[in-house]
């Protein structure tokens, strides 16, 4: 298991160094002057060329890479753009609010999604399996914005049950996090619907039958406990994703985090906080994986890592 | 300026004027809550150059002359009087006495030079440089070659002066806008970098927070140096809000004025609903949108192509494409500018002429081309339109909706960007004279 451990933590640093080379190439490559926007409509070319050669925009893409890589292992991730503040500051200031919308996204996940996948194995073929298979795509298919659009309208405006967008309580948490508990449920549900009806047809199960027990046991001590493992593994997947930023959602509800910033910065090409955010999100992704495959083996003990 | 949102500009010089007609929350005398999509850059007033900070910074700091609020005309502000040297270059100006930056020094002639050498430094990165470059000795100091700005004299703890290359009639209002705006020396060398997110100046409010990403809040200054004024407490600005969900919250009463503006989806059913409409404030704005045409990419080389693009383009059409919210242009300034030339018929609306001309030019039959846009609304619909009104007399524009920064950057390129639609990042004034428009291009 050390060993496997060490062989993935590699893994995933030239995973991240990849990201990073990629991500900056593409910012490099695109045709927008930082310099330029930085100095504003009626500046002269000196200023201009002053400001880019300040930032060191003159260099050549490997150079001015090297240079970025150099203060990214020292923490330093460089400034704003247009805040002029630092990276590290601006992700840390919103970093844990994507943290908690993340937390609140996985429990309605999990909410939604963990008991329609049940019952829809448990009744399969019935007309609850079939609208929970419907709701599940609906769920998947709709678009966030319009989601989160339409539950602010009817549950924030029109009956204000909740507040209209913001940070700052659990009440403003809910509708952000049920909006995407909506989209990943219906993941969750399919999964688990298939999960279980993978285990339902396993011997041990049979022999759970076959030795007498209720239904209700044979569905939640035994088939159930063993149909979460894949869903385990996706949460350790859903916990990346998230913490790389949901911008549509926290656009949508005014949600201070990450994903928002991600969105502003990428309006006005703010290079630094661009790179900023992808490279969050490629560790939070990185790590989401690598938690996922480490708790699958202590789920089950018959997976075994070399 | 970048956007086209001069309205908020209205907004609050309204709301610091007048008494308040809708700001209405807990706490203190009264307050007015701002919702804006996008957090606020910077309140540096060397640096802020935007539409959203541009009328924040102006809550904070002041400069020698002001507008009188709601109009062109200039007015004293920090200076007591003024006197203009019979060669017209020496401005002269005596300082209001007791006015107190916010923490707690008083203004003196110092702070007036040390502030727009601030601008005029190369290191300070400030996008205004240019305004001030008419001034004696600035182009030596932003080169680096002189210490100071010679042009700039302190002659007394209350008088400054300034001396420029030539005689300039606009000077005045160089001196009225952002960028000539005072700042504490002391303050800016101990904050560094920081001090646009902890700015100290001399206005109407004062900071009292700034939660990033989510709100910034100002608060009266009580040592104002004009008596009765601010009228409100505090004004909030509430920032990452959507614009719909902005709109939700302003009839929830939760928010007083929308940053962004009307979302445009909404803005036919605000005007024609009576309670919303009265809520809508509109100003005229001292804006002109246009087509760049590229006169180093042929065909535009010959003028008389030129003339038939402007024939050809049904102006009319591109207003209403804006619900009305514009008049077709006749010259290059707007109507509300000095100079504006209300009998100046410009070129008419005429295929058949701009066929004729085209024909004349060597291209009977049309010719291809490019024609960027920004891909914000309604910019896309309106480069549809002009390619549709292009492709009446011949000429095939292929459309290249980009990012802003992206349209910027071909625009800037040599022998690129044959058309540009300036909509999204054209032309606002600075200063409320011709000078400001006609100077980059004459």
């Amino acid at each position: 298991m050390g060993a496997y451990l060490l062989r993935r933590l590699l893994q995933s640093v030239v995973i991240l160094l990849g990201i990073s080379v990629i991500t900056f190439a593409l910012l490099y490559m695109l045709p927008a002057d930082p310099a330029r926007m930085i100095a504003g409509r009626s500046a002269t070319t000196e200023t201009v060329m002053q400001i880019r050669t300040e930032l060191g925009l003159n260099e050549s893409l490997p150079v001015q890479y090297a240079r970025y890589l150099a203060r990214l292992v020292h923490g330093d991730l460089g400034r704003s753009y247009a805040q002029k503040i630092e990276v590290t500051e601006l992700l840390s200031s919103r970093i844990a609010a994507t943290f908690l919308l993340m937390l609140g996204g996985i429990f309605f996940e999990l909410l939604i999604g963990i008991p329609a996948g049940i019952l829809a194995a448990v009744r399969r073929r019935s007309a609850a399996d079939q609208s929970v298979m419907v709701g599940a795509f609906l769920g998947v298919s709709a678009p966030q914005f319009v989601v989160g659009l339409l539950l602010i309208y009817i549950l924030a405006y029109k009956f204000p049950v909740f507040p209209l967008g913001g940070f700052g309580s659990l009440a403003h948490l809910i509708l952000p996090a049920f909006t995407l508990g909506i989209a990943g449920g219906g993941w969750y549900a399919r999964v688990m619907r298939s999960s279980m009806l993978d285990v339902i047809h396993r011997d041990f199960v049979r022999t759970a039958w076959a030795k007498g027990l209720s239904g209700r046991q044979v569905v939640w001590k035994h088939t159930v406990r063993n149909a979460l493992l894949p869903v385990v593994s996706m949460i350790g997947l859903d916990i990346g994703t998230f913490m790389g930023g949901v911008v549509v959602v926290e656009s949508v509800f005014g949600w201070p985090g990450i994903g928002q910033l991600a969105w502003q910065a990428i309006q006005i090409v703010d290079i630094p906080v661009i790179m900023g955010v992808v490279m969050v999100s490629a560790i939070a992704i990185v790590l989401g994986n690598l938690l996922a495959d480490l708790v699958y083996p202590l789920l089950d003990p018959k997976i075994r890592y070399g | 300026m970048k956007r086209s949102q001069l309205l908020v500009l209205v907004f609050v010089a309204i709301a610091l004027v007048t008494p308040p007609l809708w700001g209405q929350s807990g706490g203190g005398r009264s307050s007015m809550v701002v919702a804006f999509k996008d957090d606020i850059s910077t309140l540096d007033p060397a640096i802020g150059y935007d539409w959203q900070n541009w009328s924040i910074i102006k809550s904070l700091f002041d400069g020698l002359m002001d507008y009188e609020p709601g109009t062109t005309r200039l007015v004293l502000h920090l200076a007591r009087s003024y006197t203009v040297s019979a060669d017209g270059k020496t401005y002269t100006f005596k300082l209001r006495p007791g006015v107190k930056f916010h923490h707690g020094r008083t203004v003196v002639a110092r702070d007036v030079k040390y502030s727009v050498e601030r601008v005029l430094n190369p290191k300070t990165q400030s996008p205004g440089a240019g305004f001030f470059s008419n001034i004696k000795g600035a182009s030596a100091f932003s080169a680096g070659k002189a210490k100071e700005v010679t042009g700039i004299r302190v002659i007394d703890r209350s008088t400054v002066s300034f001396t420029l290359d030539k005689p300039n009639a606009a000077f005045l209002h160089t001196m009225a806008i952002n960028f000539s705006h005072v700042v504490p020396r002391e303050e800016v060398q101990r904050l560094g970098t920081q001090f646009g997110h902890k700015p100290v100046g001399t206005g109407a409010f004062r900071l009292r927070e700034w939660v990033l990403g989510q709100r910034l809040v100002l608060m009266r200054n009580p040592n104002y140096f004009l008596r009765g004024r601010p009228y409100l407490d505090q004004i909030t600005f509430q920032v990452g809000v959507e614009p719909n969900v902005a709109f939700l919250r302003l009839q929830r009463g939760q928010v007083d004025v929308l940053g962004d503006g009307i979302p445009p989806a909404q803005f036919a059913r605000v005007m024609g609903d009576a309670r919303l409409s009265r809520l809508v404030a509109v100003g005229d704005q001292l804006q002109t949108g246009y087509v760049t045409i590229n006169t180093q990419v042929p065909p535009f080389t010959d003028v008389r192509v030129r003339r038939a693009l402007n024939m050809a383009i049904d102006k009319g059409r591109i207003v209403r494409i804006i619900n009305n919210r514009a008049v077709p242009a006749k010259q290059v300034l707007p109507p509300l500018m000095p100079g504006y030339d209300r009998e100046y018929a410009g070129y008419p609306f005429d295929r058949e002429q701009a066929k004729q001309l085209l024909a004349e030019a060597g291209h009977p039959n049309g010719f291809s081309t490019v024609l960027y846009a920004n891909n914000t609304d309604p910019n896309p619909r309106i480069a549809q339109a002009l390619q549709q009104d292009l492709a009446a007399i011949g000429i095939k524009a292929e459309l290249k909706t980009l990012a802003q920064s992206t349209v910027i950057e071909a625009g800037g390129t040599k022998g690129q960007a044959p058309l540009i639609w300036s909509g999204g990042m054209a032309w606002i004034a600075d200063y409320p004279d011709a000078n400001n428009f006609y100077w980059p291009i004459l």
